[in-house]
């Protein structure tokens, strides 16, 4: 079969890239290995339950008819009603250190003015300073490629400080151990602390089901289970993909969602070690017999560490329960609340400390670890485990089960490919490898692509 | 399409792109992205949406010529003279 575009991969952005590919009559496909799409924001149902894995949230909220923002560009280029995505937004979300407890809602100035408690009135307008600079950067600054957050926010702000904001802005987005590029930082503290956090009602399923109906309407093919093998090159230039059923499929124009690592497998090029990411997570869904709040757990998100320095990295243990985030899906406004109440805690775990054990081992260690991360968390803040009915755990291995991701690492290679580029013709990245984050992130990376590379002068 | 269609079309174009928009007040001679929020991505879609409605294909360097609606006449108008107009704003 011959196709205008191959698209790998049905998360975000191989939904938005096909959609895109597809409303402009294309002869797309976009290929899936599993038999629900989503990717990294996907959903299942276990117990009877139905549950949301990835993102907590969706960042980069802005009103209707926000002017240049990424959420109602995505929307736009999508043809998709603000409406559509029914978003409730979260009255306010947290980060706890050891130094201070700050809010933050979806008003920048609220956050400013938490700091300016206590950290002081100066400290306060430094931070509304960098807002500026940020604004002023994400409105079409020059991209600052090769310099670290870290660097560049040393000496703005005081180092309590600095270290607080890394903590939501590490993360949700960083595939790098302990700080950030400065343009991924720009990207991410847009989008969480200056425009911020919604959730559409009903969780992932409403975003996802608006893409897959908005693909199939257009003419797109969608095939799932339709894990790829390999692509296919010759002499620097993608002919297409064979599938993992040896079906072979010709494009001249490969969209890949894999990941940069994942992708140079399936081309058959040389990995280096320092591609591959370090950082995956643990996570462990409680449901519970009441709603969060009434435990004491008001935040829709709580961003925390306890040590006096903030570590985001690879742990040496099982884990690290030190540092991490609980979300509250409940605590977003909603139309009708939710069926029951639910508490995810997230902290970082160790991949290979997770493989190579007999099913039996391996369950034990996951229930030990969910444990573990759950006592820790409860030191500061509600404990919910006397209200919890139902848990469900998933480690680095359930990650690279159900995405692919080498080693769990959900946020993909610390080297961003911020062009999309992979060094053969007609073959480019999408998603998180390529340097945008969380959702609306992801869906733009799809678009922006789709166009550069599939659309225009095509 | 006549001249005037030609605007009608791509007022069209551009409420189907950007429904928030009025394009009803939109001047002939003003830049289309000094009257209302039009970016680069946007710019594309319109040019896509052309190609798809009317087969008519705008290369990237002639993107600039579509920036004011005098423009858009001035450069669609003798592609479009032979074809009909698909759906008009009302």
């Amino acid at each position: 079969m011959r196709y205008d575009a191959i698209v790998i991969g049905a998360g975000m952005s191989g939904l938005a890239a096909a959609a895109r590919l597809a409303q402009f009559d294309k002869k797309v496909v976009l290929l899936e290995r599993h038999e629900v799409w989503g990717g990294l924001n996907s959903f299942y149902t276990l117990g009877g339950r139905a549950f949301d894995v990835g993102l907590h949230a969706l960042t980069n909220f802005v009103p209707k008819g926000t002017r240049r923002a990424p959420l109602t560009k995505v929307l736009r280029q999508l043809r998709i009603p603000y409406e559509d995505l029914r978003l409730g937004e979260h009255e306010f979300s947290e980060i706890v250190t050891p130094r201070a407890r700050l809010r933050f809602t979806n008003r920048f100035e609220d956050l400013v003015a938490g700091v300016a408690e206590e950290f002081g009135g100066e400290e306060a307008d430094r931070l509304r300073r960098m807002g500026e600079e940020v604004r002023a950067y994400a409105a079409g600054g020059d991209v600052a490629h090769g310099r670290t957050a870290r660097e560049w926010v040393r000496g703005r702000l005081d180092e309590d400080l600095m270290d607080m904001l890394f903590v939501p802005l590490l993360y949700y987005g960083s595939a790098r151990e302990d700080d950030i590029d400065l343009h991924t930082f720009g990207v991410l503290f847009q989008s969480i602390l200056l425009e911020g956090l919604c959730r559409p009602e009903g969780g992932i399923r409403t975003l996802l089901n608006l893409l897959v109906k908005k693909v199939k309407r257009d003419g797109g093919e969608i095939r799932m289970r339709a894990g790829v093998d390999r692509i296919v090159h010759d002499k620097g230039v993608v002919r297409g993909v064979v599938l993992e059923d040896g079906t072979e499929l010709e494009s001249d124009r490969v969209l890949s969602s894999a990941g940069w690592v994942e992708t140079k497998r399936l081309a058959g090029l040389d990995v280096e070690p320092h591609e591959i990411g370090r950082l995956s997570f643990l996570e462990t869904i409680s449901s519970l017999d009441c709603e969060p709040t009434d435990l004491g757990i008001e935040s829709a998100t709580a961003f925390f560490s306890t040590r006096d320095r903030f570590a985001y990295r690879q742990p040496e243990t099982d884990i690290d329960p030190t540092s991490g985030v609980i979300s509250a899906p409940n605590n977003f406004r909603s139309e009708k609340p939710l069926k029951e109440g639910r508490v995810r805690l997230t902290v970082l775990a160790n991949h290979d400390r997770f493989c190579g054990l007999d099913p039996e081992a391996y369950k034990a260690k996951k229930e030990a670890c969910a444990d573990q991360s759950i006592q820790h968390a409860t030191t500061i803040f509600p404990d919910w485990r006397a209200n919890t009915v139902f848990r469900d755990v998933y480690t680095p291995t359930t990650v690279v089960r159900f995405t692919s991701r080498e080693k769990g690492a959900i946020y993909g290679t610390p080297q961003k490919r911020f062009d999309g580029s992979t060094g053969i013709d007609g073959l480019c990245l999408i998603g998180t490898d390529q340097g945008y984050l969380g959702v609306v992130g992801a869906m733009m990376s799809g678009i922006s692509m789709a166009n550069a590379h599939a659309l225009v002068n095509v | 399409m006549t001249r005037d269609e030609v605007v009608l079309a791509v007022k069209d174009i551009i409420e189907t792109i950007a429904p928030d928009e009025d394009t009803q007040n939109l001047t002939m001679d003003e830049r289309l992205r000094d009257q209302i929020d039009l970016d680069s991505m946007d710019f594309l879609d319109i040019v896509m949406e052309l190609r798809k409605l009317y087969g008519v294909q705008v290369p990237e360097e002639d993107y600039k010529e579509l920036a004011t609606l005098t423009g858009c006449v001035e450069y669609l108008h003798p592609h479009l003279a032979e074809k009909a107009l698909h759906c008009a704003v009302s």
